[in-house]
């Protein structure tokens, strides 16, 4: 593995995955849920097919805007988006939807406030700042600053990410999302911690060989079990994808993309980026 | 095959069998006594907030009495295990689990508290707007737990009125339409004092209905912030897609490690299914609850316990390759892996520790449960896998069996 030499064009690859997102993150921003903005969230599974139509018709008699954003998540089964309504409103909708479209099943109503979404925005942003500042003191303590400093622009470089695939196709956020993201941070991190700690003891029993020659060694070492690793959570995260119903899929869909970027950014970008500030101590 | 050690193949055998037993026997059990989140075993989660209104402040005596009121609401609903909890100063957090009708069960939650007291004809005399204080005491005569009101200027007016137009009569008190108690009239009653006596066994009844009554009194009204209802269909619906997404992922998991790790995979195969009874039994034992994000992070949590083992098998690899003995080289196989996994897992539990901290429902059940499953899959790893490693090392001495 010549990962050092490679460095550049890893550089290169990590924006040329981050810069898409970013500009979407700019231009069309998040697809927010009902978490973040607050809103009401109903999912019903009616017992006879029913066109989207249809539901938006009972939706107008309702005075509630009809352009609001159906999903359909099964059979039947389809989750509706509105601003906040009343208990009052909503069981009225509900009975509405049984007059006109047959008997149905409720699955899930939420209703989120405005206060408690803006509170979720900033309990998320605060988590990962700490998150990454609590392992940055973690790694200085263990290992050193150095190795912090590679570890975090690594983790950040998968979160923004993980944001901007979420930004470019517009999927919805909600709060599961911020604990995939969570999960990215503490599962990539373990990630370059096997690597780095190669590092470390190959510095220790090779006192004399160049950086470079270090870090490619010690990546070359643990590619393996790299891999590995990553295979096997992919074969959890993918059996989850398919099997594991609507309520899951986004959530499944952001760690399996943090999880594989990951593994690159903790082979190509998080020990070149010690190995850059390495070199340049003298 | 070379001459076989009897002692450890007998070993071994029992080993299987244990986890094997451990595993067939906890299913059942672990079944009916693992705390299942909103989220899959259907209900309702209510952030309330309260609002202030004039005069009146929301303090942290309003909030409990508050909680008060909402419990008696609650066990009126014969619900089981519901939580109800302030959350910082101002809110309150109620959640059940397993309502068959969470829509209904939100609106009678959501209903304003209102202590009325009514004539033998239901007609509503007074209501807890002129109730000023009630209190819970010994009657000094007979030592008998009672409830001591006192109405504001207005309601003593009404109050002395009534009474004294009603002797012999009785007067309903209800709460939330509910009759409380229903005492006789005794005599006139001029200073708007008047006590509910006769109907309670213990002071603490007595407390406990002073303190619905007042708060059923106080003006701090509660509205709902966030309201999450889950449908039993759908509850049960995700943990019967989750489950067997878990399980195949499982299999995937087992025969790669099998397959590409050969004796060692296998023995990494047998502790896995011990550390998934080993986070389960765990997670009942300290009440955890399990959520949907919960079994994705049980799930992850498998992926990392192969991690474990993952790292320990390479670097046994490495030191047969350096041509040590088998057994030299599971000593320091283990030796070298331990930092590494005690480090890495240190850093993914600093993140889950945030979750848990910030987190609130189903995404704590996610931090808990990957939590549970990191410490765990530390805990096998190190002791268990290595104990038997050992043993298989005795029965299985080629070195081949050991390096992919």
């Amino acid at each position: 593995m010549y990962v050092t030499k490679l460095r550049k064009y890893a550089y290169l690859i990590s924006l040329l995955l981050i810069l898409p997102g970013l500009v979407s993150l700019f231009i069309q921003g998040l697809n927010l849920g009902i978490d973040f903005t607050g809103g009401s969230l109903i999912h019903v599974q009616f017992e006879k097919p029913v066109k989207m139509e249809q539901i938006r018709n009972v939706l107008g008699q309702y005075e509630i805007d009809r352009g609001v954003p159906i999903q359909q998540a099964g059979n039947n089964e389809y989750i509706i988006r509105t601003p906040i309504l009343t208990e009052q409103q909503s069981s009225q909708l509900v009975q509405g939807f049984r007059d006109h479209l047959g008997n149905l099943d409720v699955l899930r109503i939420d209703e989120v406030g405005a206060v408690i979404g803006k509170e979720l925005t900033n309990k998320a942003l605060m988590a990962i700042g700490i998150a990454c500042v609590l392992m940055l003191i973690y790694i200085t303590i263990r290992f050193e600053f150095k190795f912090g400093v590679g570890a975090v622009v690594a983790l950040l470089q998968n979160v923004v990410i993980v944001v901007g695939v979420f930004s470019l196709f517009q999927w919805e956020v909600d709060s599961t999302f911020i604990a995939a993201l969570l999960t990215i941070l503490g599962y990539s991190i373990n990630d370059t911690i096997v690597v780095f700690d190669r590092i470390r003891e190959n510095l220790k029993l090779r006192r004399r060989e160049p950086y470079d020659v270090i870090v490619d060694k010690s990546v070359l070492q643990t590619v393996n079990r790299s891999i590995n690793t990553v295979l096997t959570v992919v074969f959890c995260l993918g059996a989850l994808l398919l099997l594991g119903g609507a309520t899951l899929k986004y959530f499944v869909l952001a760690m399996l993309i943090g999880i594989v970027v990951g593994c690159f950014s903790s082979i190509f970008i998080a020990s070149p980026i010690w190995y850059d500030l390495k070199i340049r101590e003298n | 095959m070379e001459r076989v050690n009897a002692t450890s193949l007998v070993k071994m055998i029992a080993v299987v069998l244990a986890v094997a037993l451990l595993a067939g026997f906890s299913y059942n059990p672990l079944k009916e006594r693992i705390k299942l989140g909103l989220d899959l075993k259907g209900g309702l989660h209510v952030v309330m907030e309260a609002q202030e209104k004039e005069g009146r402040e929301v303090t942290p005596d309003t909030i409990q009495k508050s909680i008060g009121i909402l419990r008696q609401r609650v066990d009126e609903l014969g619900v089981e295990e519901p939580i109800i909890q302030g959350e910082g100063n101002t809110r309150i957090i109620v959640e059940l689990p397993g309502v068959d009708n969470p829509e209904a069960a939100a609106d009678v939650i959501g209903q304003t508290a209102e202590l009325e007291f009514k004539d033998e004809n239901g007609n509503v005399i007074l209501s807890g707007k002129n109730l000023k204080e009630a209190r819970a005491e010994l009657d000094p005569a007979g030592n008998e737990p009672q409830v001591s009101l006192e109405f504001d200027k207005e309601g003593a007016e009404i109050f002395k009125d009534f009474s004294a137009a009603n002797i012999g009569k009785v007067l309903g008190i209800y709460l939330d339409d509910r009759m409380i108690s229903n005492p006789t009239i005794r005599e006139v009653i001029p200073n708007g004092m008047a006590r509910i006596s006769g109907g309670f066994e213990t002071l603490k009844e007595a407390e406990e209905t002073a303190v619905l009554l007042r708060s059923g009194a106080l003006p701090v009204s509660l509205s709902i912030e966030e309201k999450r209802t889950v449908g039993p269909t759908l509850g049960s619906d995700s943990l019967a897609k989750s489950l067997k997404a878990g399980i195949i992922g499982i299999i995937m998991i087992l025969v790669f490690m099998i397959g590409y790790y050969r004796v060692p995979g296998t023995v990494a195969a047998v502790s896995l299914i011990l550390y998934a009874c080993i986070v389960l039994w765990t997670m009942v034992l300290l009440k955890a609850t399990l959520t949907l994000p919960g079994i994705a992070g049980f799930i992850l949590s498998i992926g990392m316990a192969v991690d474990a083992n993952i790292i320990i098998y390479e670097r046994i690899k490495d030191e047969l390759r350096h041509g040590k003995t088998l057994k030299a080289a599971i000593e320091s196989g283990f030796n070298r892996a331990f930092w590494t996994i005690f480090d890495a897992n240190v850093t993914t539990l600093i993140a889950a520790g945030v979750l848990m901290f910030f987190g609130t429902g189903p995404i704590k059940g996610f931090a808990v449960t990957l939590s549970i499953g990191i410490i765990a899959s530390m805990f096998t790893a190190i002791t268990f896998t290595r104990w038997v490693l050992k043993m298989v090392s005795d029965l299985f001495k080629k070195t081949e069996l050991y390096v992919a």
